[in-house]
């Protein structure tokens, strides 16, 4: 028993097709490190070239957002579900590009 | 080579995303994109050397523009409504396969800011709106590195051929 995490869509190409694995972890920290670890095509995709948690990657644990916990601090137990959930954006150049 | 991936749809699925575009005008729209990845054997591969089978697009789900500080050139899409888009894309059997927004006077080409807050896997369809008016629609994936766009190919079906 340990910890479950939920693999987004767009990144189970990169975790065998897996829509979830099992890591052991006490932490969420802990839990993304683990997944990594196992999937390591996956980091790039979670983290920036500094090790950051990207902006638009959403972390909830038991469908607690981890932002209002203690972000990547915040515990976890055998049982609990790690969800990552995409946020998508983007937009135009249109202020840059126009004369 | 890198062949290019395929993406089909209906002459009124690509007529509604247009539509969004020139009702949102003139602030980017945005919706997810409904549908499945066939099973065929034309499978084309991106610079990545990801296999990527031709994908269907068979539903969309218009979504609010939640960039209220500016719409005009920037959309966002919060995890929740990402989560919503899933159930709803569930309920039909179907996956949330990517995403469209509107480039209002702007051509349908990814920017920088684009590419850097894309996912891998999800087709992002971009369409131009010119003074209200919807242009060229174009769609593209991220590369597995993420370094660049590979445009997709948008094949529309006539909707007599449904």
């Amino acid at each position: 028993m340990g910890v479950k995490v939920i693999i987004p869509t767009p990144l189970r190409v990169y975790a065998g097709k897996r829509d979830s694995t099992v890591v052991k972890a006490t932490t969420v920290g802990e839990a993304l490190v683990g997944l990594t670890t196992e999937f390591s095509d996956l980091r790039k995709h979670l983290f920036t070239d500094e090790g950051k948690l990207r902006s638009f990657v959403n972390v909830y644990v038991n469908d607690e957002d981890i932002r209002y916990l203690a972000k990547e601090n915040t515990p976890t137990k055998d049982g609990d579900t790690i969800s990552i959930v995409p946020s998508i954006a983007g937009g135009s150049d249109l202020f840059c590009c126009r004369r | 080579m890198a062949t290019t991936p395929t993406l089909r749809m209906s002459a009124e699925i690509a007529q509604k995303i247009r539509e969004h575009g020139a009702q949102g005008y003139p602030n980017e729209c945005c919706g997810a994109l409904l549908g499945r990845d066939a099973d065929g054997t034309s499978a084309a591969t991106t610079g990545g050397g990801v296999i990527q089978p031709p994908r269907e697009i068979l539903a969309l789900f218009p979504l609010v523009n939640r960039r209220d500080d500016s719409p005009r050139n920037r959309f966002s899409v919060t995890a929740e409504d990402v989560r919503d888009s899933e159930k709803v894309a569930r309920e039909k059997g179907l996956d949330v396969v990517g995403w469209y927004h509107s480039h209002p006077d702007h051509p349908a080409r990814p920017s920088q800011y684009d590419r850097e807050h894309a996912w891998p896997w999800y087709s992002y369809i971009i369409v131009s709106v010119a003074n209200g008016k919807p242009q060229e629609m174009t769609s593209w994936r991220l590369s597995d590195d993420r370094s660049d766009y590979a445009c997709e190919e948008i094949a529309i079906r006539d909707s007599a051929a449904k």
